[in-house]
């Protein structure tokens, strides 16, 4: 253990390792993205289901604006803040498996790095979108959340996994372009907090992940 | 200090050493727990390193409170950085000798 007899190949892969795992979070699992992006559409389900969204003139999101629908509106944060839970708790989870394969501690230092960095553009974001709703701009709180959970995303890369920041770009065009979709945010919210998470989430096990022969 | 064969650096034939030196080359500053969490080290053995290390310059040592405790925390110096990087090509060099 104390001194080195081994090729200097070896050395170099020990350092280069030491490096990464010292400044990078590489426990974030393929699984954890498949989970949140399931929990985001059961949310997307649920609030068309809620809303009556499924044929496009009997939706209800677009009255919230009148300021009719109090009690939908009280649902709708009640979904949003549940989905938000249970994604972050189910991504957790699987992260948290991964990590005592990896052996880097969920809740050491690169960890923390990761999640203050991620915090910061979530936490800004979730203020900004929570004026939107009061001014009840609503349309634009989908394209919000996108918008802002792709800058947390682009942030994060630094900290982890390098992927994550194409991840981070398609939320933040998905986001930019809803701006000039309006009437269809749930739509763009399905998509980029369920399908990207799932689909980003599956290539992130098959690349690091699967083990060899698994598919 | 260093090999003339090789180049290599004698202060990082230490696994441990080098292994302090790889972290604090890409981490700022970092304390005396987290390094002993990523080296799995104990304590006694990294706190003999790290004074080999601040003797030769290599390392800076900042001692500091959390509320009553202390918080050590490392960086590396300037010196530190070239004796590492040589050593690195030292290795690299090694390396493409054998091939």
């Amino acid at each position: 253990m104390e001194d080195y007899n081994q090729p200097p190949a070896d050395t170099l892969k020990d350092i280069k390792q030491l490096m990464e795992r010292s400044s990078r979070f590489i426990s974030l699992s393929g699984w954890s993205g498949i989970a949140a992006g399931v929990c985001a559409l059961i949310a997307a389900f649920l609030v068309a289901q809620k809303a009556g969204c499924w044929r496009i003139n009997e939706c209800l999101l677009g009255r919230l604006t009148a300021g009719e629908e109090v009690l939908l509106q009280r649902d709708l944060y009640l979904i949003a803040i549940l989905t938000f839970i249970a994604a972050f708790f189910s991504a957790l989870f699987f992260t948290w498996l991964r990590s005592k394969k990896t052996k880097v501690p969920v809740w050491g230092i690169v960890a923390r790095r990761l999640m203050w960095n991620v915090a910061i553009p979530l936490a800004a974001g979730a203020v900004f979108l929570y004026r939107l709703a009061e001014l009840q701009q609503y349309e634009l709180v989908a394209p919000g959340c996108l918008v802002f959970y792709g800058l947390a995303l682009v942030n994060a890369s630094r900290f982890t996994l390098i992927e994550i920041r194409y991840l981070g770009y398609a939320e933040i065009l998905l986001g930019l372009i809803n701006c000039w979709c309006i009437g269809y945010g749930l739509h763009f919210w399905a998509i980029g907090f369920g399908v990207l998470h799932i689909v980003y989430g599956a290539i992130m096990w098959w690349k690091y992940e699967r083990k060899p022969g698994q598919l | 200090m260093k090999n003339p064969i090789t180049g290599l650096n004698k202060i990082f034939e230490s696994r441990i050493r080098l292994g302090v030196m790889s972290i604090l080359m890409v981490n700022e500053e970092i304390s005396f727990n987290d390094l002993k969490q990523m080296l799995e080290v104990t304590d006694g053995n990294l706190a003999t390193h790290l004074v080999n290390l601040e003797e030769n310059g290599f390392i800076k040592v900042h001692k500091g409170f959390i509320g009553r405790k202390t918080n050590t925390t490392y960086s590396i110096t300037k010196p530190g950085e070239k004796a590492f990087t040589d050593h690195i090509t030292a290795l690299e060099t090694m390396i493409r000798g054998v091939k």
